[in-house]
């Protein structure tokens, strides 16, 4: 337990220190959501309409894109050499990254994602709704990317890779988290999709660490 | 002295010690005097007393742009006249820019908050502001990515004037952008003539954060500079332990 | 405790780098792995480590209680060290992270093992800053703070300077009489006492 931990704590470190690219996350995702008006034109009321839309796509894209140095970085320095010869199973390995990784990439997600609504015209009752699909959907997108970045973990431009091999995957949690906030807008509670919601991402948060210690085993030379 | 003399970073650190708390005194003066005599001042007869957010709001849209071009001065300083404390300069500017940038922003939502009935709807002003926020936030980015600042610097001053160049497109993009939406509508946080009893009050203001501005930016470069001290120190005495 | 390999054989690239290698250590016995670079001398430690599947054959070790991978220490010229975390805090994850069952026994305080290698004062600084020796002997550190029976060395001394190739013969000789077995790939005479050797080369191991 205590080698979870120290792994959990060891890539929070190196994530938030200076080269880890810990704000970047953030920065994608508000730049996402302020190029969507000027593709569509600073209309309000068609904003409004695809504002959760647009919250879900950028964090969807945000997460995604920040995944594949997950696995890369250990693999190139030797570090996960050092990870496979401890007594911890590499799908509790793969789930402590990844849940390092939410924390400082996912979570800052989350807690810009009010203010951003507000900018896209959500109405302010419905903002929490639209933080709490994603506080539920983005630990399923990165524990699902987790098998992307195990995939493409040695590949030398993984990246981009990854990212596609997921996207199809995350569309139930795009869709359940978009048509909860749209509900919660129309001022209806939390209902069968948010359940939906919650439901597809816990599946993901156990499919993800296994299928990326899967291809961590088979796929690395 | 000339100003290569202040290249040596001793000697900014001995300057920064009294011009600091000189002009924070300063400041702290014009910006009270400003927004008292902004308090005082009459209301508009259209907002009502939220124009007085305006004393505040202006200034700092003012300096969120003179950031950016301190910025891209520090950024000519690094790369083509190769003074030393030029990369410290932009980093302090990029920082210290960035935060009046956004503060211009969440001025701006609340002002429009009342007067216009919601926080934010996309005006080509704030928008353009809010992009110099997403170019900010770029510089600061690319400052935190690499390990040696040497190197960061003269990324960051690349990235800086790339962007400062293409600032005037951007402010042409988008004003072209929002005339074609919405007819061509005199952006409503502009205002053509502005009564002198406001002006003054105005100018007290902007002048005390623009004093502000350069107290803050010396501070930061303070730091940076201690900050590089201690990252030398701590490299020579790992060097040190190899002999 | 006894490392055995049977009719080992590997295969990579195509090429067939050693076949039916078999070889026993005994406690407190040493193995030197010699060749010419690339003939196969990493591949077969990563395979005793459990890091690479053999083509053919198996690696076991008798009495050992443990798996196999949890019961190397790996140490080779990539060694794990994050530039963005200190010394300290570098060698607590390896404590942290391959210690468990050897905690209190035998083991050595993370400072202290710090100290042996030459870097008790650099604990707090992060380790960018070393240099490549440096942070070899960093990951060496962990073969004291969290002992384990089998020492797989990978060119152990190549970033090394006489000092601290002198430490780690004697880190390696403390560690055998204490019943452990290492296993070094060198291209290198290193002067272990007692030695036994393979040389891989040309796809053959003598």
């Amino acid at each position: 337990m205590s080698a979870l931990i120290a792994i959990v704590l060891r890539d929070l470190r190196v994530a938030l220190r200076a080269g880890g690219g810990a704000g970047v996350g953030v920065i994608f995702f508000l730049s996402l959501v302020v190029i969507v008006p000027f593709a569509v034109g600073p209309d309000m009321p068609l904003l409004k309409r695809i504002g959760p839309a647009m919250l879900w796509i950028g964090a969807l894209l945000a997460t995604l894109l920040g995944l594949d140095r997950v696995f890369a970085a250990d693999h190139e320095d030797g570090s996960l050499d050092q990870l496979l010869m401890s007594s911890v199973p590499l799908e509790l390995i793969a789930a402590a990254k990844g849940f390092a990784h939410w924390l400082a990439s996912g979570l800052p997600l989350v807690i810009v994602t009010p203010l951003l609504g507000l900018m896209l015209g959500v109405e302010p009752h419905a903002l929490a709704t639209v933080a709490l699909t994603l506080l539920v959907g983005t630990p399923g997108v990165t524990f699902l990317g987790l098998a992307a970045a195990g995939l493409s973990a040695s590949l030398p431009r993984g990246g981009l890779l990854g990212a596609v091999l997921v996207l199809p995957l995350a569309i139930p949690l795009l869709i359940f988290g978009v048509v909860t906030t749209n509900a919660a807008i129309l001022g209806e509670g939390l209902g069968s999709p948010f359940r939906f919601l919650c439901a597809i991402s816990l599946f993901f948060l156990v499919l993800g660490p296994i299928a990326a210690a899967a291809a961590l085993r088979h796929v690395r030379e | 002295m000339p100003l290569i003399d202040y290249a040596n970073p001793h000697r900014f650190q001995r300057l920064a010690a009294w011009l600091i708390p000189l002009l924070g005194v300063v400041a702290g003066t014009l910006i009270v005097l400003g927004l008292a005599t902004g308090w005082a001042a009459p209301a508009d007869y259209q907002q009502g007393q939220m124009v007085k957010v305006m004393y505040i709001h202006v200034p700092f849209a003012w300096l969120a742009l003179g950031g950016y071009t301190v910025m891209a001065i520090s950024a000519l300083g690094t790369l083509v006249w190769r003074h030393p404390l030029a990369d410290v300069s932009g980093k302090a500017a990029a920082q210290v820019g960035a935060v009046f940038c956004f503060l211009c922003l969440v001025t701006g939502a609340l002002w429009g908050r009342p007067t216009w009935g919601t926080y934010w709807d996309w005006d080509p002003r704030l928008t353009s502001v809010l992009v110099l926020f997403l170019l900010y936030l770029g510089v600061l980015a690319l400052w935190r990515a690499f390990d040696d600042p040497l190197r960061a610097g003269r990324a960051a001053a690349i990235l800086a004037l790339v962007g400062f160049i293409n600032v005037p497109i951007v402010k042409f993009s988008v004003d072209w952008w929002n005339s074609i939406h919405q007819g061509p509508s005199v952006s409503r946080l502009g205002a053509p003539t502005i009564d002198p009893s406001m002006l003054y009050p105005l100018l007290l203001s902007a002048g005390g954060f623009f004093v502000l501005f350069a107290v803050l930016h010396m501070a930061l470069m303070r730091n940076e500079l201690l900050r590089r001290r201690a990252r030398t120190l701590r490299i020579l005495q790992a060097a040190e332990a190899e002999r | 405790m006894r490392l055995r390999t049977e009719q080992l054989s590997c295969v990579r690239g195509g090429r067939s780098l050693f076949r039916d290698l078999s070889f026993e250590l005994a406690a407190g016995e040493a193995l030197a792995v010699t060749g010419p670079n690339g003939a196969g001398k990493t591949s077969l430690l990563r395979i005793i480590a459990g890091l690479l599947s053999p083509a053919g054959g198996r690696v076991a070790l008798e009495d050992g209680g443990l798996p196999l991978n949890e019961s190397c220490h790996f140490v080779s010229h990539y060694d794990g060290v994050k530039g963005a975390l200190t010394v300290m805090e570098n060698l607590s994850f390896f404590c942290a992270l391959l210690g468990g069952a050897t905690d209190g026994k035998r083991s050595v305080a993370p400072a202290a093992a710090l100290s042996r290698l030459g870097l008790g004062a650099l604990g707090e600084l992060p380790a960018y800053v070393l240099s490549a020796g440096q942070k070899r002997r960093l990951a060496l550190s962990k073969l004291l703070a969290a002992p384990r029976p089998i020492w797989l060395l990978d060119e152990p001394t190549a970033a090394l300077d006489v000092t601290g190739k002198e430490v780690l013969l004697g880190m390696i000789g403390e560690h055998r009489a204490r019943g452990g077995m290492v296993v070094v790939a060198t291209h290198l005479d290193l002067e272990l006492e007692d030695a036994r050797e393979i040389f891989i080369s040309n796809g053959r191991a003598v």
